[in-house]
């Protein structure tokens, strides 16, 4: 009797995960197999896996309340990656000699570093990116029904005025000033002193033996530190969804006249998820960027939103309905499926071409395959839900 | 007129899943005939005329019994389409009319007259050049038989609305083998002196031997200008007669005089009498209400509630019965002076209505009324939580209180049991509900506010019988046992006459009359069609 209602239970369970995320599931599996065919190492690739998922996690996030509130995927999160950015460069603009000019500020230097440093730029990076949320927020107001197109544009043409404004920024610390020139900030900027790993190397679980810093070993490994900061901000916003701003918002994304009629303000609640969503995506930059190990700035931001939204997507999220569960799911599906595929082709490729399969001049194009595939599965899955949207409207 | 009739309709037989909406209709035109069809909403005109047209709807939904015949001959309609070839046209209520178009174009649109170029047998008609001059004159003499007096090149969306009708009315005329022109309510939307100048062309065009069907809810145009008048009544066929052997009084009580009993036992109503209510206490106070609501709107409505009473609120659709809640509710732009247990009460303000203890179960129950993808349990408990606070741990955090799920499941529970919700437990989605529970749901969910007053719309609309028995039982007790003042608007009059006091009766957007329950089928009939000196 309880095996039985176990076993329906775990149908249930299987239908409801949906036959587009069990594919992925079967590509993934077949993807390890062959891997560890290949020999290579699956304790590295999975601690790979979690790595690639945790860093990009509060950027899929950030995506939620949006689509919860109404208003789509919101394609303007490069808004709030900007804000993270010039944020990072704030504290680190703390090193120079006379940082912005204040003679004082020269003895805290230590604070860009480490733990305060990370922390600092939060602090600067969040309520920077509330305001600017709000801003966009209201603007998405004036083009309802348009949200998602406007967001992409929005995007695109932030990062373009940040390029300028880059371009001109009175940096004065040598590691941020563009080497020639002598102007402006450079394009990447290294952050091993700072805080690299910061989260990733927190109370990290490494069953190998790592050689030097800012090496990962070959055993598989937890970045703890990175996933408690990914899950607790996932259990924050599963919270926010039971408060009653949480469920008024809710409320007003599946159906804005119900919403109206019992009295909340439609449009209050998709600007506070857009001001939410800018500051998950400000800090989800200074996540990604402690893991990756330096900030990129100019276009790098340009095509972020992208990643994310296919993994939100590939989770099993609409443009209706999204939930904590498709976040956690998706990323992990998406970003694994990445992080596996390219080392995977890559050792088929050295192996094709030492038994003189494959001609040597051609084996670099063959290197592009990972992403190609990327390209192919995250604007697939883009286009899929897009066009899902048209059936659905009709 | 002995003349054999040009269309027949013959036993016309529909369902609808399984409910019969026309039960063996007869409806026999003559070329040159004004035959006015009459009947409430819901009686079944539209469906009839629906049948006439061969619309995809008839025939996705199990097609109908009976025949159409034109000129004795059995004909099948497949689609609009075939009905033109066949001789029928129709005048719409809702202008079909392309706005940017010249009235010239769209009385020509898609039967435009062609040059006939020798390329044509290549490239076929569709690229064939169009023959201007025979359209502008071909319109110009539509135009002028119907007496319109403009310019055929005028653009329609320039025209003032009476004269979109009019360009309608020509594009039929201009049909050269119209038979049966049918008129869909043709002067809902026109002024006086328009409707009049309209009538007149219909009779004209009748006079020139084309069968006319006419559809209005105006029962003074039926006696000024029909030949015949046939009424339906819930699906049948009530009577046919010739104009002259019926009076304006017995036209509006065949229109209404049902069998009350139909499936709904009358329920025993509270004490106060239609003329006590100068000694109650008013509760509610509209004075010159206006709502913009598309398709019901409200123009200057005056109206007292009596604290304790169940007034219902009648009308035929698009009078703005409908618009009176929700304005006053706030979610339709509204004016006017209201006052609500002694304060003046703000309009354009849901929250403000709600918190004062207003509440209200839409019409729309699917659109306005639930979350559809929510459990039964969040539906009842939302809008409390929302407006009252109520449902909530840690209040003293603000707007970061959170759910409490165990008072959310408890008052769940204890609705679906007071309610007889058939569920399979508060957590299922209220979509997989049927039309009845939902809108128990509903009642739940305004109820859980704890209201002074209630608003219900349309409460038994689409739900089954032993559904609306519970509803109406429910709002009977809720009145008498917690002296809940309650306003229903229905379309329904004999459900509002089971339950209600006093009946106000709404027609063109005003306050047509009010009426005790008990008042006879001839005043009900009488005021609804707009003619006031009842």
């Amino acid at each position: 009797m309880i095996v039985a209602q176990l076993r329906e239970r775990l149908r249930e369970g299987a239908i409801s995960f949906g036959y587009a995320r069990w594919t992925i599931v079967g590509f993934l599996l077949l993807l390890w197999i062959s891997a560890g065919l290949l020999g290579l190492s699956l304790g590295r690739l999975f601690g790979d896996c979690l790595v690639r998922s945790g860093m990009n996690g509060v950027l899929v996030l950030a995506l939620l309340l949006p689509v919860r509130a109404g208003n789509g995927l919101n394609f303007g999160i490069p808004l709030g990656i900007v804000c993270g950015l010039l944020a990072g460069v704030f504290v680190m603009e703390l090193n120079a000699t006379h940082p912005f000019g204040v003679e004082a500020f020269e003895a805290h230097a230590d604070l860009s570093k480490g733990w305060s440093g990370f922390t600092l730029a939060h602090l600067i990076a969040l309520p920077l990116a509330a305001v600017v949320g709000w801003g966009y927020g209201w603007l998405l107001e004036r083009v309802r029904g348009q949200e998602m197109m406007v967001g992409i544009y929005v995007g695109f043409g932030a990062i373009a005025g940040m390029c300028v404004l880059w371009l001109k920024l009175p940096v004065t610390y040598e590691e941020l000033i563009w080497p020639i020139g002598g102007e402006g900030v450079r394009n990447t900027i290294l952050i091993d002193d700072y805080y690299k790993w910061i989260l990733d190397g927190w109370m990290d679980i490494d069953f190998g033996e790592s050689g030097r810093k800012f090496q990962r070993s070959e055993a598989f490994f937890i970045p703890t530190g990175l996933l408690i900061y990914w899950l607790g901000a996932c259990g924050l916003i599963a919270m926010f969804l039971r408060t009653r701003s949480g469920i008024a918002m809710s409320a007003a994304g599946e159906s804005p006249a119900y919403a109206r009629s019992i009295g909340i303000s439609v449009s209050k609640m998709r600007i506070r998820s857009t001001v939410i969503s800018t500051v998950l995506a400000a800090a989800g930059i200074l996540v990604y960027t402690q893991s990756y190990g330096f900030y990129q700035l100019y276009k790098a931001p340009l095509w972020m939103a992208f990643p994310a939204v296919a993994a939100l997507l590939l989770g099993g999220a609409s443009l209706r309905n999204a939930t904590i569960f498709h976040v956690i799911v998706g990323t992990v599906l998406f970003q694994s499926l990445l992080t596996t595929s390219l080392p995977v082709v890559n050792k088929l490729v050295y192996l094709l071409q030492q038994n003189e399969i494959v001609d040597v001049r051609y084996s670099s194009s063959l290197g592009n395959i990972p992403e190609i595939a990327r390209l192919i599965i995250q604007n697939g899955v883009i286009l899929y839900a897009l066009s899902r949207v048209a059936r659905d409207s009709r | 007129m002995t003349s054999p009739p040009v269309l027949e309709m013959l036993g016309i037989h529909k369902e609808y899943d399984g409910t019969p909406v026309l039960k063996g209709i007869d409806l026999a035109l003559r070329a040159g005939e004004l035959h006015a069809l009459l009947g409430e909403n819901g009686a079944g005109k539209s469906t009839l005329m629906n049948i006439l047209f061969g619309m995809p709807v008839i025939h996705s939904t199990g097609g109908f019994e009976g025949s159409i015949r034109i000129h004795g001959k059995d004909v099948d309609v497949q689609s609009p389409a075939h009905a033109m070839r066949l001789g029928i046209g129709m005048v719409h209520q809702e202008f079909m009319l392309i706005p940017g178009f010249e009235i010239h174009e769209n009385v020509k649109l898609n039967r435009e007259p062609l040059r006939g170029r020798a390329y044509r047998r290549v490239l076929g008609e569709s690229l064939d050049l169009i023959d201007t001059d025979t359209m502008r004159s071909d319109s110009r003499s539509a135009l002028a038989r119907i007496h319109l007096d403009v310019s055929e090149t005028t653009l329609v969306s320039s025209l003032p609305v009476g004269h979109m009708q009019f360009v309608e009315i020509a594009r039929e005329v201009d049909k050269k083998n119209l038979e049966v022109l049918v008129f869909d309510e043709p002067t809902a939307v026109l002024t006086e002196s328009e409707a009049t100048i309209l009538l007149g062309v219909m009779r004209e065009l009748a006079d020139e031997g084309v069968a006319i069907l006419f559809i209005t809810h105006r029962l003074e145009e039926v006696m000024s200008v029909a030949d015949s008048v046939t009424i339906l009544r819930d699906g049948s066929h009530v009577v046919t007669t010739a104009r002259e052997k019926i009076t304006i009084e017995e036209i509006a009580e065949k229109m209404i005089g049902r069998n009350i009993e139909s499936g709904l036992s009358s329920v025993a109503k509270a004490a106060p009498s239609a003329e006590s209510d100068d000694s109650a206490d008013v509760i509610l106070e509209i004075r010159d209400l206006e709502v913009d609501m598309p398709g019901e709107m409200v123009r200057g409505v005056d109206l007292s509630v009596s604290h304790g009473e169940i007034l219902g609120i009648a009308g035929l659709a698009g009078q703005g019965k409908v618009g009176i809640a929700n304005g006053l509710m706030g979610l339709y732009p509204a004016r006017g002076k209201v006052t609500f247990a002694g304060n003046p009460l703000s309009l354009n303000a849901p929250r403000e209505a709600l918190t004062a203890g207003l509440a209200f179960v839409s019409e729309d129950r699917r659109g306005v009324g639930l979350l559809l993808g929510e459990s039964i349990e969040m539906n009842i408990a939302i809008p409390s939580m929302v407006i009252c606070g109520s449902f909530l741990k840690g209040k003293a955090l603000g707007p970061l209180a959170w759910v409490d799920r165990k008072a959310v499941r408890s008052n769940a529970e204890s609705m679906i049991d007071k309610l007889d919700i058939r569920t399979t437990g508060p957590d299922q989605i209220v979509r997989r509900l049927s039309g009845g529970n939902q809108q128990k749901v509903c009642l739940a969910r305004a109820l859980c506010l704890e209201p002074k007053m209630l608003f219900v719309s349309e409460p038994t609309r689409g739900i089954d019988i032993g559904a609306k028995q519970i509803v109406l039982d429910w709002l009977t007790r809720l009145n008498r046992e917690q002296g809940i003042t309650i306003v229903i608007t229905s379309s329904e009059l004999a459900e509002l006459r089971s339950i209600c006091q006093r009946i106000a009766i709404i027609c063109e957007g005003k306050l047509a009359g009010i009426l005790a329950s008990d008042a006879n089928d001839v005043q009900f009939g009488l005021l609804m069609s707009g003619k006031a000196s009842a």
